[in-house]
């Protein structure tokens, strides 16, 4: 199941829904707002979206990890907008038969999400200012 | 023809729009829609080494050939998650 949403998200909710009798195993990863990039200190984060391509892409990664993985259930779910910190920003959880496939598909899922999606997190420095986050992209002025 | 290309985050700041309508060559690639957003955006050329372009929500090359009708986005280095 693929959800991007502006409501928090709610880990227990993605945990019962992967869970099954079928499966011997959920793992969970839950990106979180953290406080402090090297020494620049956040006070909240933002996150935009290409919507129709962001649904797209996470669900073709849903099918290609499926593909490589004997899945029994699997939620991916992505918040969008303000989020202060601590807030989770993403939960992806599955379920699989035996604890090994879970770990890895987990980790493949999230090393893809973090490469293909088009979703963007802007910070909201403590100081003030703001920046979308653009890895390899050479700062910008405005 | 004009192709419709939608920007985020920093595209979208760097231009000060959402959508930008860029005079290109009939069936013109992505290669030709690069050169023609440094004409006509100059503001946009800092990035477009940096970028991707997606085409019907499908990454594109530089290669893929555009039409009036696709729908066309710049895409920046993803960070979500």
């Amino acid at each position: 199941m693929i959800q991007i949403t502006r409501d928090p998200i709610d880990p227990d909710a993605a945990i019962r829904q992967v869970s099954s009798t079928q499966a011997g195993a959920v793992v969970m990863f839950l990106g979180t707002t953290r406080e402090f990039t090297a020494e620049k200190k956040t006070r909240s984060l933002n996150y935009d979206c290409y919507p129709e391509m962001a649904e797209r892409k996470l669900a073709e990664l849903e099918t290609a990890a499926r593909d490589r993985w004997p899945i029994v259930e699997c939620s991916i779910v992505h918040r969008l907008g303000h989020l202060e910190l601590g807030e989770a920003s993403i939960v992806v959880a599955l379920s699989t038969a035996h604890r090994r496939d879970a770990f890895e598909a987990v980790q493949w899922l999230m090393d893809r999400i973090k490469e293909e999606v088009p979703i963007w997190k802007e910070e909201h420095w403590a100081d003030g200012t703001t920046e979308w986050v653009h890895p390899g992209l050479p700062p910008q002025e405005n | 023809m004009k192709i419709e290309v939608r920007l985020f985050a920093v595209a979208r700041q760097l231009a000060n729009q959402e959508t930008i309508a860029v005079s290109c060559p009939e069936s013109a690639t992505i290669a030709d829609l690069k050169q023609a957003i440094i004409e006509q955006l100059p503001e946009l050329a800092t990035i477009l080494d940096h970028v991707r372009f997606a085409v019907n929500s499908d990454y594109a090359d530089e290669k893929t050939q555009l039409s009036s009708t696709d729908e066309v986005a710049c895409i920046p280095p993803v960070s979500g998650g």
